[in-house]
């Protein structure tokens, strides 16, 4: 018997938390989403989902066996890119190319850079660019939430660019309308109440901390507020922050694992990092949607920033920091 | 009573299974040999200054060292030595340890007298006589932690009491059956270092402890009880020091450089125990649970008595062991051997079942940030693993290696299931193994 006695190093308990266990909470935050997308796109959104959930999966699986690497789908992880990406495609997608983003955001961005916690750029959203430059007039065809002949028109931020939100006639969507959901975007974006649920869920069972998402939304609003207007400190800062991907980016893309930083200092300054390039490329650029381009500009900084962000030892001097 | 505001930047919620607390010091009978290592401490090993064949007493000097940071070595039983053997002690190093069989009288050593002193220097010497080392589990010689030091002025003892690791007790049940002796230990040893500041540290989750202490502390103002949030590691020197005071041991630096003594409960009670009897450390209360063990107890046990034999004494196994681990899950190392003796710094003895003892497998890091955020000495788990990994001797200096504790919060909360420790114990290792190639 003595020599059958297991030696190991401690800590000898471990705490419950598992991969799959955070993986499965991302996915339960993101049903709200869900939800409120076929609530207010149809039923058609059940099948992008479907469609990006299952090709992230097959290709998850298909190329950990070509690469002879442990296969990992039990994790959940390819569950999680797939619904993330659904929501960042508009609603009116044709699901080939739904397909096909499954399988760049998987194959190319994941898998291709070391498999899970190794890709420097969140998939989903390294997906919805290339989609973007690829398909752009599909992946721009946006159509109003509840109306059953399904009109294709822009996106709302197009009324907020700088000096232009006090255009006349234009129909702008109002802030309720945004909480609820009622204003035109991609699938995920459409209902800022369903992501701040989610998000809730998220923070309360600690799968992310409050650092990005209220660094992120804090300095959005406070530069829209400073820059929006006409005049400075005149922005309408609620707009901005209601409209468009900044929740669904705010709590669940920025705060990607694998292209967030490690400490809490460096979070912040990620999270001020995107909002402060999502209401540059807002109200500058030519582009109406920022949160996507910011959060992977930021992405590619985050090795840089965990450099730089090396905390001081307890009680000493210590190096980095 | 105090309570203390400050806590520790990082730490974990461990479950604390303190099975035992209500569960009295049973004395364990004399077991039939002993087994003495020459190491029982941080420091120089002893030489051995007994031979197969000698008759020996309780209490009787069988270990020596003229170093300074070492602790001589006692008999716990009365007998004849049988044999001289080599143990693998906890680092994996072969020591030499004296088998002696017990005849059952415990005739105790003529050198065993109440000491007398008549200054500081004279009972600095009894302690270090008395073969004390730091009974939390670390086993720091004692007298070495109270000379005195020409350029520090130490202005604050702390008690330390929290015993933040899951299952173990003994520290509890010295406080509640002991107070009086732990009172007296401090009153000698505040006389001894000039302090007249005590803080005792208890973890919130020891109320009767808290309670006990606190009623007898308040004949002194010098001394005060100070409530602790339970989180692991409270009990840590670094962080306690931390909790109790705001001061911070810079890394490479001693409590004495903030001008604080810590010792354990345990510790300041033998003080006195031994000023009274001088009767040396020869045992000590273990506590013995873990799923695996038949009945969950505290236990009074001869240092050398194989661990199989205090098992048994506790009922033996539930379920065949899996895993035995001598000290508190979180820090107490597994034991190859039923056959291996209780130490000085023996505070527990777990026995887990395959279940529970089990490794869960390891799977890739997925950056959570969660060893982070756990980590009290702010390091930063998951790089110090790549490093230690890789071998990368810069990388391992750039995160600090060297000021990690060891204290294991970072693998317990990592849901990858991580062995960070592990590998940061085998970085600060090559570490070691670089400087001394250097010099
Ligand atoms: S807790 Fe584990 S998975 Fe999370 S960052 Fe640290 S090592 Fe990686
Ligand atoms: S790195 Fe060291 S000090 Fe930090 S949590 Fe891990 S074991 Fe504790």
């Amino acid at each position: 018997m003595n020599n059958t006695l297991l030696l190991s190093s401690s800590p000898h308990i471990r705490g419950r938390d598992t991969t799959q266990r955070i993986m499965i909470d991302v996915v339960i935050a993101l049903v709200p989403a869900v939800i409120s997308g076929i609530y207010f796109f149809g039923s058609r959104v059940i099948m992008v989902v479907l469609i990006t959930v299952i090709s992230c999966v097959i290709s998850e699986y298909a190329s950990q066996k070509i690469m002879k690497r442990n296969i990992t789908i039990s994790d959940f992880s390819a569950v999680v890119t797939g619904v993330l990406l659904a929501l960042n495609l508009p609603p009116a997608i044709p699901l080939w190319i739904a397909a096909v983003g499954g399988i760049i955001a998987i194959v190319i961005i994941k898998q291709m850079f070391g498999g899970i916690g190794q890709n420097f750029m969140n998939p989903a959203l390294g997906a919805r660019v290339i989609l973007m430059l690829s398909w752009t007039q599909h992946m721009t065809n946006w159509i109003n939430p509840k109306v059953p002949d399904a009109v294709s028109s822009a996106t709302p931020l197009i009324y907020i660019k700088k000096g232009q939100e006090i255009m006349e006639g234009i129909n702008r969507p109002d802030y309720i309308e945004f909480l609820l959901g009622h204003a035109m975007g991609s699938i995920g974006e459409t209902s800022v109440l369903a992501l701040l649920l989610g998000g809730a869920y998220l923070l309360y069972r600690k799968v992310i901390s409050p650092a990005i998402p209220f660094s992120f939304i804090g300095s959005a609003a406070l530069f829209s507020w400073i820059f929006g207007g006409n005049r400075p400190f005149t922005g309408d800062f609620l707009y901005h922050i209601l409209a468009g991907g900044i929740m669904l980016g705010a709590f669940f893309m920025a705060t990607d694992y694998s292209t967030s930083p490690v400490t809490t200092k460096g979070k912040i300054i990620m999270g001020i990092g995107c909002g402060i390039i999502t209401i540059i490329i807002r109200l500058y650029a030519n582009y109406p949607e920022g949160v996507s381009f910011s959060i992977i500009l930021m992405n590619l900084l985050v090795p840089l920033i965990d450099k730089y962000t090396v905390p001081r030892t307890f009680g000493g001097e210590g190096r980095g920091g | 009573m105090l309570i203390s505001k400050k806590i520790f930047g990082g730490g974990v919620t461990v479950p604390h299974r303190k099975n035992t607390a209500q569960c009295e010091t049973v004395k364990m009978d004399v077991p039939e040999k002993v087994v003495i290592p020459m190491l029982q401490h941080v420091g120089a090993p002893c030489q051995l200054v007994v031979k197969k064949g000698d008759i020996v007493r309780v209490g009787q000097v069988i270990g020596i060292s003229s170093k300074y940071v070492s602790a001589p070595i006692h008999s716990s039983v009365s007998g004849t030595v049988t044999n001289i053997v080599q143990v693998i002690n906890s680092s994996g190093m072969y020591i030499d340890a004296v088998e002696i069989k017990a005849d059952g009288k415990q005739e105790i050593h003529e050198s065993v007298k109440p000491p007398v002193y008549s200054n500081d220097a004279e009972l600095l010497e009894l302690i270090k006589e008395s073969g004390l080392v730091g009974l939390g589990g670390a086993g720091f010689p004692t007298h070495v932690k109270l000379a005195p030091q020409v350029d520090k002025k130490i202005d604050i003892l702390i008690v330390n009491g929290a015993e933040c690791e899951p299952y173990i007790t003994a520290d509890y049940r010295e406080i509640v059956e002991n107070s009086w002796n732990i009172i007296s230990g401090i009153n000698i040893l505040m006389d001894l270092l000039k302090v007249d500041n005590v803080l005792i540290g208890i973890e919130d989750n020891k109320p009767e402890a808290i309670k006990v202490l606190t009623d007898l502390a308040n004949t002194s103002d010098k001394i005060n009880v100070v409530k602790l949030k339970s989180r692991y590691p409270q009990g840590a020197e670094k962080m306690l020091i931390y909790s109790l005071t705001g001061r911070k041991v810079p890394p490479g630096k001693l409590p004495l450089d903030v001008g604080v003594v810590v010792m354990n409960v345990n510790s300041v009670s033998f003080v006195a125990e031994y000023v009274k009897t001088g009767m040396p450390l020869i045992k000590k209360r273990v506590t013995v649970d873990g799923p695996a063990v038949m009945n969950p107890s505290n236990v009074e046990v001869l240092i050398g008595t194989p661990l199989g034999d205090v098992f048994e004494f506790c009922g033996g196994f539930k379920t065949e062991p899996y895993k035995i681990i001598m000290g508190g899950p979180m820090m107490g190392v597994a034991q190859p051997s039923l056959q291996n003796p209780v130490l000085k710094y023996t505070n527990a003895l777990l026995a887990f079942d395959r279940e529970s003892g089990e490794l869960p497998k390891e799977s890739p890091c997925i950056r959570c940030g969660k060893c982070v955020k756990a980590c009290p000495m702010n390091l930063l788990p998951l790089f110090l693993n790549l490093n230690a990994i890789h071998g990368n001797i810069d990388g391992l200096k750039k995160y600090n290696a060297m000021d990690c504790i060891e204290c294991g919060s970072c693998s317990y909360v990592c849901p990858a299931k991580r062995h960070l420790v592990h590998s940061i114990r085998l970085g600060k290792a090559l570490l070691k193994k670089e400087s001394m190639n250097k010099t």
